[in-house]
Formats: C-alpha cells, structure tokens, sequence
C-alpha cells in the first residue's frame, strides 16, 4: 500500500511485505537447512480502527500464521508490521525489544480456534480469565475476582462460574471464556483466528453476534480469520483472500463479493451457499490441490488450477496492484476478466 | 452416574457442581478409582514397601540363622484343631528330623505330643531394628529357642534359612534398588531431555544420538560388563550403590525421550502461546503452566520404570554378577534356588520369584493406572 494513504487514512494496523519463512531441517547430528516453507510470502494490507478486516483462504494457506506474526509469536523474516498504539504511538511491531512487547501485547489480543487447548484445563475460571490481570499487575485479591465477575457476565456467563474449571463448559462457553480473556486487559486489535470454526453451526451464530456486540461496546478493532467466506461475509467491513502464503486480493466486502477479480475468489465465492434456490449453481470445482507451500508452483502459484491461466501467468509472478479504489487483486488478467460474484454467478453461462 | 435411578433435581444439579469445581487432584483420582487393578496394585505395594521398611520386625528369624536342624524343612503346618479335636488358638506341633536310611534326605514329621502356640509380638532372636536399637520382638513367633521349634511360614533354604524372613530382607534391597536406579535416571533424564526439548537443534539432535546409540546397546551384555568391572572385595553397600548406578546408566534414556517429548508437546499447546501473549514470564510459564500438567506423567512413567529396575536387579544378581551373598536380595536369593533339585523337592525356595512377579505386576497395573489418570481432561 502506499506510504501516503497512510497520512489520510489513520491505521490502526498496516503490515507491510510481510514474510515468514519457516525452514525445514533435515541431518544427522549436525542438521542443515534444506528448504523453506513459505507460509507468508509478501503480504501487505491495513485495518482501520473499529472496522473488522476478514481473511480467508483455504487450510494452510498461512492464516495462523500472520495472525501470530502480528502477535509477534513468531518472529517475521522480513517485513513490517506497524501498529498504532494508544500509548506508545505508531510502532513497528516487528522490531520491538521484550520490555516494549510487552507493552504492546496488552493492546493486542489473539482468539484462538480450538477451545479446548486454549484453555489451561488445570485453572479454574477466575485463574485463566485473570491471568493477564494479574501478570500485568493490573488487579489482585478481590478486586481482581471484581474484574473477573464482570468479564465473564459480559460474555454471557454466570459470575458463579468463576470457581469452575473448562471441563465443565461446552464448546461455545469455552470460547466465550476465551473472548473474556482476550478482553480482560481491553485491547485495542483482537485477533480471531477461526473463533467459529470448531463450534457447532448453532453456536456459530451465537458467538457472532457476541463477537458483534463486544465490537460495538468495547470499541475494538478485529482480525477475523476464517476458511469460510459465508462467515466473514456479515461481519467484516474488508475481506483478504489469501492463497499459500500470497495476497490475491483484498477489498471492500461487497465489492468483493459482488465484483470479484481474481479467478480464485471466484472459485471459493461460488461454493457460498446461496439462500435463494433460482440463484444456486454448481460451484466451480479447482482442479488438482492446493499447492505445497514448500515447493510453490513457477508463476502465478494459483496457475496450476486457474481456467483462465495463460503463458505469461506460467513464467511470471503477478503483483499486487490496486484496480480500483481500495480493490486490490494479484493477477495478470484482473482488467480483462468478467468474473462472478455471489449475484451474477447464476446470470453468466456455465464456466467454459 | 452409572445407574439411572430418579435423582432430584437439585441433587443433580449438586453433583455437577462437584464436578465443575473438582480440581486436578481430585478428577485424577475419580480417573484412578476406577481402574481396579491399579487400586488394588496399590493396596498390595503399600503392603510390600511396609514389609520392606519393618523386614527385620516382621520377620520371625533373622537371615543369619543358619541352622542344621531345618535344612530345606518345608513350610510348616499352621492348625488350629488338634489331633484330639479340640480347637486352640493358631499352633504348630513340634517338628522332628530323621534321615531316609537310603537316600540320606532329611525328613520331616510332626510330634503331636508337643504343641507350640503362635503367639504375637513374641520374643525370637535378637536384632537390631534399622541398625539402631537392638531388640528381640518380633510380630509373630513361638517365643522358644531357635533350635527347640520354628514356625516357617515358606519353609526354609539350602542352610536352614527361614524363607519367608529371608524373602521379606529381601525385599528390603530389591524393592529399594527399583526406587534409588529410578530416582536417579529421573533425575539424568529431567536434565538431559530437558535441555534436548528446552534447547533444540544441534543440541537437541546430538542428544538424540546419543540415546539412539546407548538403547541400541543390548542391556544384559552391557551391564554384565560393568558390573564384572566392580571390585569383588567392595562391601555389600558399595556394591548395591555402585549396581543401582549401572542400571540408571541406560534407564535415563528412556525417562529423557519421555520428558523431551511433553515439553515439545507441551510448547505447542494454545493455552502456552496465549500465557505467552498475555505477558507471563518464562518462569511462570514453567512453574504454573508447564509442570503441573507434566508432573502426573512423571510419575506415571517412574511407576513403569521400577519393575524394569527390578527385574534388572533381579536378573543380574541371579547371573551372579550382581548382588552377592550375604546381601540379601530377590534375586540373590534366586541365585541361590537355581537347580532341579530345588524345583522337584523344595519348590518353597521359589517364594521370592513370586515376590517378583507379582510386585513387577503390581506396578505395571499401577503405572497403567496412572498413566490413564495423568490426563483427566483427555477427549
Ligand atoms: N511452526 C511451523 N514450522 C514449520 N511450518 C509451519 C509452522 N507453522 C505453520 N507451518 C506451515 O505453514 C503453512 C501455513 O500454516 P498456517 O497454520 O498458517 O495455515 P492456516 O491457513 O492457518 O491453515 P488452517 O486453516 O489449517 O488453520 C502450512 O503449510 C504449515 O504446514
Ligand atoms: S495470474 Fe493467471 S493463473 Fe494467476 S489467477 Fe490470474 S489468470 Fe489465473
Ligand atoms: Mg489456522
């Protein structure tokens, strides 16, 4: 993105080239490196306060893996991640030292996807949930319980349950103890990684509107990872599509559905179910599998499955180029390309 | 939770109270209950390791009282009615020894004419409890002259031996070897695996190799040569310190994989990144993340590992290159029973060889248990 949006548009988030390439050992005794997964390869994009920035993409295509980096759970390989702290002003997460993280991390939050083994099965309630109260020394004794309390009733749950431990908690309740966590010191980003995906699809609406709600009260800004575009759909105000470790295309999310430009979009926009019967169609198969991270195709990594490949996308690797305002897409062809969104998928003739 | 009996409402909504708040302890122990086996392994250990710790006081002998009189005596007959049909407390008639004119066996036959009461806290021979107080009470015994009249519960040995004392003295080194070769490969083994999972890379695959090469080595052969290494004039402690070190030599490979493994297991879990994220320190990670939930598989690991320390001890002594008398230990004790003769005319000398399998079984069935129970929360 350019350097002048950001004097216009404040960020609270802009990453920049972001990479992390992970390496792959292989020896006896003395190991060497023999290659790298890239499991975030360049990828730039920004969030702005109080909106909810969606990314999808299919399973391992490096989602996890930038919303750590964010965290800085792992260090980038390159990269910079600036964040507009309220305290210390714009910084570059990335290059922080241990003290000044620290400082950060109490303004930026992560939600993690498996309930189950985000939650010390060990500790009871008041532990997990005061748990970044009290190693911040922000509250002890009864005024951490105080604090407790009221997290947990605002994420749904009985104060009482404070004695408890999450063995005695369903799927859903778990990650609303999860969510009053990450609120607990309230954070400016919260990172959702998949907060939905393990929970039945009963829960799944439930803890939407959840996410929703505590959006609109605590004023908070999110990353929301999810595989399923249907998911992101209602709750984000800008959607990323990611594939192995690339951007492909980032917009506005009803441009995005509605005037997609990268075949790939296409391909998993059509898999959204469509409420409306007369709308459905079949969804566009991709050929072959997603592509191994490790050993990414020559070219456009998506060539091997797009129908619309020609010899240019083979040898050449697409940049990220914004089309129009704030549409940015990763492909040779964005300009000539018709492609269907979620409304004009049954109009156009079936795919050639 | 079983049955389905009507239970009121209130009284069900209690019962999951209790288990909502049950803490760690307590739902590995509802996890442990029910694994009978284990219980029940547990009941039997705790009644061995307390024969163990009071050997010298529950033993009606001593191991050193050789005797010509009882030389493989079988074990004796405990009645209650006599030969008249009079009914007594717990007695034994008294026991006299001929010879088979041909063969020259000792044999043995009961005197009804005498009888002796077995009587509790009775007086036998002398001993030092522990090494520290001299004393002559023993739990049970007929309170008369060693040579007049014994009661031997196993019969007695080659020497005249009484067995059961001499299995029970037994017990005190074989069980105990289990506990000090355990303690220390616990303790190589939290050391070494834990800077092979701490550390990783270069360190961590060195460590690998090294414990692939040393596992790779057939153990008897290798302790057979170390132990042929020992000094024949070293005193019996020395001997069983220098036996138990040998035997922790390779047992702490398998304790360092063990804890190598749950620390990278344990590096990968979500609730640590988010203890991470949230700002606890390195420390607090460790102490009030890390080690609770990776001190119950400790232990379940070191319950497996005892019964190998035993049967090591066990079988080396019996090869002759352990343990040697007078240390009295199972499988010196085994050492000693081993030849046909003793299996055909004096199968009581084997009491010890149960001693070890049920004890070595006992602690599978426990180490089992525990190992069920390391993770209440499992899914
Ligand atoms: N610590 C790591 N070491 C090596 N490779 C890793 C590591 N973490 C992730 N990877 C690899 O990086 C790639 C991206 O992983 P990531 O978990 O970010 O994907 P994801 O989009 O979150 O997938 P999912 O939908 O399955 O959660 C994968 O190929 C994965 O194997
Ligand atoms: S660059 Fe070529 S192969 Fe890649 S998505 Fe665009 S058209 Fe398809
Ligand atoms: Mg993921």
């Amino acid at each position: 993105m350019r350097p002048e949006n950001s004097v216009a548009a404040p960020y609270l988030l802009e990453i920049k080239n972001l990479k992390k390439h992970f390496p792959i050992e292989k020896g006896f005794i003395i190991s060497r490196v023999i290659g790298h997964v890239k499991a975030v390869d360049d990828v730039s994009f920004f969030i702005r306060p109080g909106e909810t920035l969606g990314l999808v993409g299919e399973s391992g295509c490096g989602k996890t893996t930038t919303g750590r980096l964010i965290m800085r759970a792992y260090d980038s390989t390159s990269g910079e991640i600036w964040f507009d702290d309220c305290r210390m002003g714009r910084v570059n997460v990335a290059g922080l030292e241990k003290k000044q993280l620290r400082q950060i991390r109490m303004n930026m939050q992560l939600i993690f996807q498996d309930p189950y083994s985000s939650l010390n099965p060990r500790m009871t309630l008041l532990q997990i949930v005061g748990e970044p109260l009290l190693v911040n020394g922000v509250a002890r004794g009864s005024e951490l319980q105080d604090r407790v309390a009221e997290l947990l009733r605002v994420v749904g749950l009985r104060p009482e349950y404070m004695v408890r431990y999450p063995h005695a908690f369903s799927g859903g309740q778990r990650q609303r103890i999860g969510v009053a966590r990450a609120l607990a010191l309230h954070p400016q980003l919260v990172v959702c990684d998949e907060p939905v995906s393990a929970l039945d699809v009963s829960v799944q609406a439930q803890t939407l509107n959840l996410l929703q709600d505590l959006q609109k009260d605590f004023n908070l800004t999110y990353l929301f990872i999810s595989h399923d575009l249907s998911v992101v759909e209602h709750i984000s105000d800008r959607v990323v599509v990611m594939y192995v470790g690339k951007l492909v295309e980032h917009a506005r999310t009803e441009e995005l559905f509605y005037n997609p430009k990268h075949p790939y979009t296409e391909a998993l926009l059509s898999a959204v179910p469509k409420p409306d019967p007369r709308l459905r169609t079949a969804p566009i198969v991709l050929q072959g599998d997603v592509a191994d991270p490790a050993h990414p195709p020559s070219g456009c990594y998506f060539h091997p499955r797009c129908r619309f490949c020609i010899e240019r996308c083979k040898m050449e690797a697409p940049q990220l180029r914004e089309i129009a305002p704030e549409h940015y897409v990763s492909c040779h062809r964005a300009d000539e390309l018709t492609l269907a969104g979620v409304t004009k998928l049954a109009a156009t003739a079936p795919a050639p | 939770m079983t049955n389905q009996p009507k239970i009121p409402v209130d009284e069900e909504a209690k019962i999951e109270e209790k288990i909502a708040v049950a803490t760690p302890a307590t739902m590995m122990w509802w996890k442990f209950r029910k694994h009978k086996a284990a219980v029940i392994s547990t009941v039997f250990l705790v009644f061995m390791y307390l024969l163990a710790i009071f050997c010298e006081f529950v033993s009606p002998s001593v191991p050193d009282a050789t005797s010509a009189r009882y030389m493989s005596a079988p074990p004796s007959t405990i009645r209650l009615v006599d030969v008249e049909g009079k009914w007594h407390a717990p007695f034994v008639y008294l026991t006299e020894m001929s010879r088979d004119p041909v063969t020259r066996r000792a044999i043995y036959t009961e005197n009804t004419e005498v009888r002796y009461p077995i009587k509790l806290f009775s007086t036998g021979p002398a001993y030092k409890f522990w090494g520290l107080w001299e004393t002559d009470i023993h739990l049970f015994g007929l309170g008369v002259a060693d040579e007049e009249q014994r009661v031997m519960l196993l019969g007695a040995d080659r020497v005249g031996r009484d067995m059961l004392t001499m299995t029970v003295y037994g017990a005190r080194i074989s069980l105990s070897i289990g506990l000090i070769g355990v303690a220390l490969s616990l303790g190589m083994g939290i050391v070494i695996g834990g800077i092979s999972g701490f550390y990783g890379g270069a360190i961590d695959n060195f460590i690998q190799r090294v414990i692939e090469f040393i596992r790779s080595i057939p153990h008897i052969p290798l302790w057979m040569a170390l132990s042929a290494a020992l000094p024949l004039e070293w005193p019996v402690l020395k001997v069983y310190f220098a036996i138990s070190m040998i035997l922790s030599l390779t047992g702490w490979t398998s304790m360092a994989r063990t804890v190598r493994g749950r620390f990278l297991a344990m590096r990968e879990e979500d609730f640590i990144l988010s203890a991470r994220l949230t700002g606890s320190s390195e420390g607090r990670i460790i102490l009030v993340h890390m080690v609770p939930s990776f001190l119950s598989y400790i232990i379940a690991i070191l319950t497996l590992a005892v019964p190998y320390m035993i049967l090591s001890e066990t079988s080396l002594s019996f090869i002759g290159l352990g343990l040697r008398a007078p240390a009295v230990s199972w499988g010196v004790l085994l050492a000693e029973a081993q030849n046909v003769r003793s299996i055909a005319l004096t199968p009581w000398v084997f009491w010890p060889a149960v001693a070890v399998i049920s004890t070595v079984l006992a602690f599978n069935f426990l180490g089992d248990g525990l190992r069920d129970a390391a993770d209440p929360y499992a899914r």
